[in-house]
């Protein structure tokens, strides 16, 4: 490596609802590229992208599998669309206890978009490979970051784990005990 | 473990509100396949001729193909078999959609319905979870309503709904079951609404297991790609078209009486094209394909419509109304769950019975004079069967005109086995139209040609390079393509092994789940299916690990045919039902359409009544078939039958 500035690779599913008809095929076929031994299985239920779709009203929406959450937002909002209203767990992507969106059927797992790394890598992911009409186009970037803040990612995921599992108060409360031991 | 297809069938009794899961013996996927295939086996095995449509021991039978929800792109209709109150014979009807899929993955290939319920009810089916709910708050409702209320009342979008409305639950003879954007016709609603079932709700979250699944993903990824990059070749280009001279110049108008000539213009094309877009929501497409078939529509202050080619004009043009108005109706008879081809037909009929005087003010009271405003006062009447004329056009056509008598007879002019024909009337007889109409037990000609173009290109070179790319075609059809000259008949010999060849194809996808779009009918136009008979053996053979070749498929599929010739004869069809509507064609040739029955007859392996014999039925694997017509002395097994291959080259 040289000694030039650090670099990430940002990957972005750009989502265009208009052009969406509604096949389902991404969620086809990322069911069939996540399963083991790779192909052998096909579950939309498995998928970690969703067509949320009703198709009276015109909605078309792919949601994209986010993060774990072992809590329930506490707070809700709600969209209308064309006049008929949606709650926000329709269109949201995160894994929560709330519904059983995006977690495996039989074991109840979290799923969660790794957009299709491999090795080889993928030119693009598997969803949008196979979404022929563009409602899903793919772009990456490389993105310049400082070491500094590589680390900061860093520590902030080991925080959040701690937090998730003892909540955050207890591990502020440990830590400003660490800080006066000292 | 079985692949491709989950192995059992979900039986409900909705008399008795009793639920099964059963098991299913994967030799008979070996003999029938699946979707159409299996539950014509199940309808011979169980619906004896004795059953009454309209009696509790009648079946419903929802089935997947047996590609649905594999990666296979295009492969997710659902077939709706039963036997037909309209003509006591068997009936099936496809619907593309999602609905087939999403069964697969609730664990199930099939739907098999038997009794009444007491009360209205909806199946609710959440893959092991089967119940019969309460469906009172849901009478009357629109088809499409109805899905939403459903979806809403069990809090989950992915739920896949397939419905009736006041049509079915009326048993209106052309009622339909709509589901998303797409819709079953020839009537089988009116057995669902007999059966007091209004929907059908279903989730899956199971796996499907794929024999060979790496081989068969990157197959299906090529052919997405193809037909995603040849709509030349693939899917409903009409439904597409906004110049629809085709359409309006060919068909005929009214009660399917006249052509007419001279009503497509470029001002009327680019009035409807404005119109059809300003009030589009957007094209849309079934699951796992990439082609945009349906748009959804909405006329300012109706309910959102769903469209392919078929409906585009058929109740403008029975109305002898502009294209507004189509868009009006159908926001109309697709809630009330209509049939697009036979509706329009009905109540043209009506209006011409009403003009002649047969039906009069006392008849129908108040009846508007316009044109429009009577197709509106003839449809609330027909749906919910007011009085004595609203009963009996419910009836369809046929029935209609028997109930009123008076000499209404004689306006039923287009109907054939009891149904509504599509409103054609041509000059000459061409043959092998003339067998696809009179044999053809799809009972619709659009679910019965497709495979050879209709017409020849008029220049043979140009025949000669459509012939070279023609992988779809057995050789035989090359040559008979390539020597076919403008305004000539095929051979007596080639019309026989076209109509065979354009009918089997049809019974391949509608055991296989494939899109008639991608395949049976798409051939036609253009030569370039992306399935036929040369590759749909390989997407199978991967899919299910049965390893089977187009020959095999060729003889599953006229194992299925000649099964559901078999049950329509053991209901009284013969030979004498197998009439074209008398004026479809101006110039008639009867003695040699009594040649080509014979001979069509002799090539299928039938008797000259229509009746497969026991060495052709023997031949087939369909021994208990050719037994019990000979316990019931419908043959006597002595019938001539000269074998001849069933291999798709020789045959062809």
């Amino acid at each position: 490596m040289s000694d030039g500035p650090k670099t990430k690779i940002v990957k972005k599913i750009n989502v265009d609802l208009d052009k969406c008809i509604g096949c389902r095929a991404c969620e086809m076929a990322c069911s069939a590229f996540h399963a083991e031994p790779k192909y052998s299985i096909v579950n939309p239920a498995r998928s970690r992208i969703r067509v949320v779709m009703d198709e009276v009203n015109d909605v078309y929406v792919p949601i994209r599998a986010g993060d774990y959450t072992p809590a329930e937002c506490n707070g809700r909002h709600t969209y209308t669309i064309n006049g008929k209203e949606y709650k926000e767990c329709s269109f949201c992507g995160v894994c929560c206890p709330a519904r059983d969106l995006f977690k495996e059927p039989d074991s109840g797992l979290p799923l969660k978009c790794d957009m299709c790394e491999t090795d080889p890598p993928l030119e693009e992911p598997v969803c949008v490979q196979v979404c022929r009409v563009d409602a899903l186009t793919y772009e990456e970037w490389e993105e310049e970051i400082e070491e500094e803040e590589e680390k900061r990612e860093d520590l902030q995921i080991g925080l959040e784990a701690l937090a998730n599992k003892y909540g955050l108060d207890k591990v502020m409360d440990t830590m400003v005990q660490m800080s006066e031991t000292d | 473990m079985r692949y491709a297809e989950t192995g059992y069938n979900l039986e409900v009794d909705l008399t008795r509100g009793n639920i099964e899961k059963v098991q299913t013996d994967p030799k008979l996927t070996k003999l029938y396949l699946g979707g159409q295939g299996t539950a014509a086996k199940i309808l011979w095995d169980r619906v004896p001729p004795e059953v009454d449509p309209l009696s509790p021991e009648n079946l419903l039978i929802f089935s997947a193909g047996i590609l649905d929800g594999t990666p296979v792109p295009g492969a997710n209709r659902t077939n709706v078999s039963t036997i037909s109150p309209q003509n006591n014979l068997y009936k099936d009807s496809l619907f593309g959609g999602f609905f087939g899929p999403e069964l697969k993955h609730a664990g199930y290939d099939k739907i098999v319905l038997k009794g009444r319920a007491s009360n209205l009810v909806y199946l609710w089916i959440n893959n092991d979870k089967v119940e019969i709910r309460d469906a009172s708050h849901l009478q009357g409702k629109g088809a499409g309503e109805t899905a939403d209320i459903i979806k809403e009342e069990l809090d989950d979008l992915d739920i896949q709904v397939a419905a009736i409305g006041l049509a079915g639950e009326n048993r209106v003879a052309m009622a339909s079951i709509e589901h998303s954007n797409a819709s079953s016709s020839r009537g089988v609603g009116v057995v669902m609404g007999d059966k007091r079932l209004k929907a059908i709700a279903v989730r899956g979250t199971k796996d499907l297991n794929i024999a060979k699944p790496a081989e068969l993903f990157e197959k299906s990824l090529d052919m997405f790609q193809y037909i995603y990059d040849h709509p030349e070749y693939c899917g409903d280009f009409m439904a597409h078209e906004d110049d629809e001279e085709w359409h309006v110049d060919n068909f005929a108008w009214g009660n399917a009486r006249e052509r007419r000539k001279g009503f497509w213009n470029k001002e009327r094309e680019e009035r409807w094209k404005a119109l059809s877009e300003s009030i589009r929501y957007r094209w849309n497409g079934c699951y796992n394909c990439p082609r945009d078939c349906h748009q959804a529509l909405q006329y300012p202050g109706h309910h959102t419509i769903f469209q392919k080619c078929y409906s585009k004009l058929t109740y403008a043009m029975a109305a002898y109304e502009e294209l507004d108005f189509n868009y009006k109706m159908i926001s109309r008879t697709q809630q009330y769950g209509l049939d697009g081809y036979s509706t329009p037909q009905v109540l043209a009929f009506a209006v011409e019975l009403y003009e002649a005087g047969i039906l009069t003010d006392e008849d129908l009271p108040d009846f508007p004079s316009d044109s429009a405003g009577r197709f509106f006062y003839l449809l609330e009447k027909i749906v919910h069967r007011d009085g004595f004329v609203g009963d009996a056009l419910a009836e369809g056509v046929y029935h209609a005109a028997r109930k009123i008598g008076r000499g209404a007879e004689e306006y039923d002019h287009n109907t054939m086995k009891k149904n509504e024909q599509v409103p054609v009337k041509l000059g000459r007889v061409a043959y092998h139209y003339f067998l696809m109409y009179a044999t053809g037990e799809k009972m619709n000609i659009t679910q019965i040609e497709g495979s050879f173009p209709q017409i020849p290109i008029p220049d043979k070179e140009a025949r000669e390079k459509f012939v070279q790319g023609w992988d779809a075609a057995p050789d035989y059809f090359k040559n008979l393509y390539l020597e076919w000259e403008p305004r000539t008949q095929l051979s007596v010999d080639g019309a026989v092994r076209v109509v065979d060849w354009n009918e089997l194809m049809h019974y391949v996808d509608d055991s296989v789940g494939t899109c008639a779009f991608l395949s049976s009918f798409r051939g036609q136009f253009g030569g370039r299916p992306p399935y036929h008979i040369h590759n749909l053996p390989v997407f199978i053979s991967q899919a299910t690990g049965m390893d089977i070749d187009a020959d095999q498929l060729w003889e599953i599929a006229a194992r299925n045919r000649n099964l559901v010739r078999a049950i329509n004869v053991r209901r009284g069809m013969r030979r004498e039902d197998e009439r074209p509507p008398e004026d479809h064609w101006k110039k008639r040739e009867p003695e040699m359409e009594q040649k080509l029955l014979d001979e069509y007859y002799k090539f299928k392996g039938w008797t000259n009544d229509g009746i497969p014999t026991k060495g052709r039925l023997d031949e087939l694997d369909l021994d208990y078939v050719s037994q019990e017509l000979i316990d019931r002395g419908i043959i006597t097994g002595n019938e001539e039958y000269l074998s001849q291959s069933s291999s798709t080259e020789e045959t062809a």
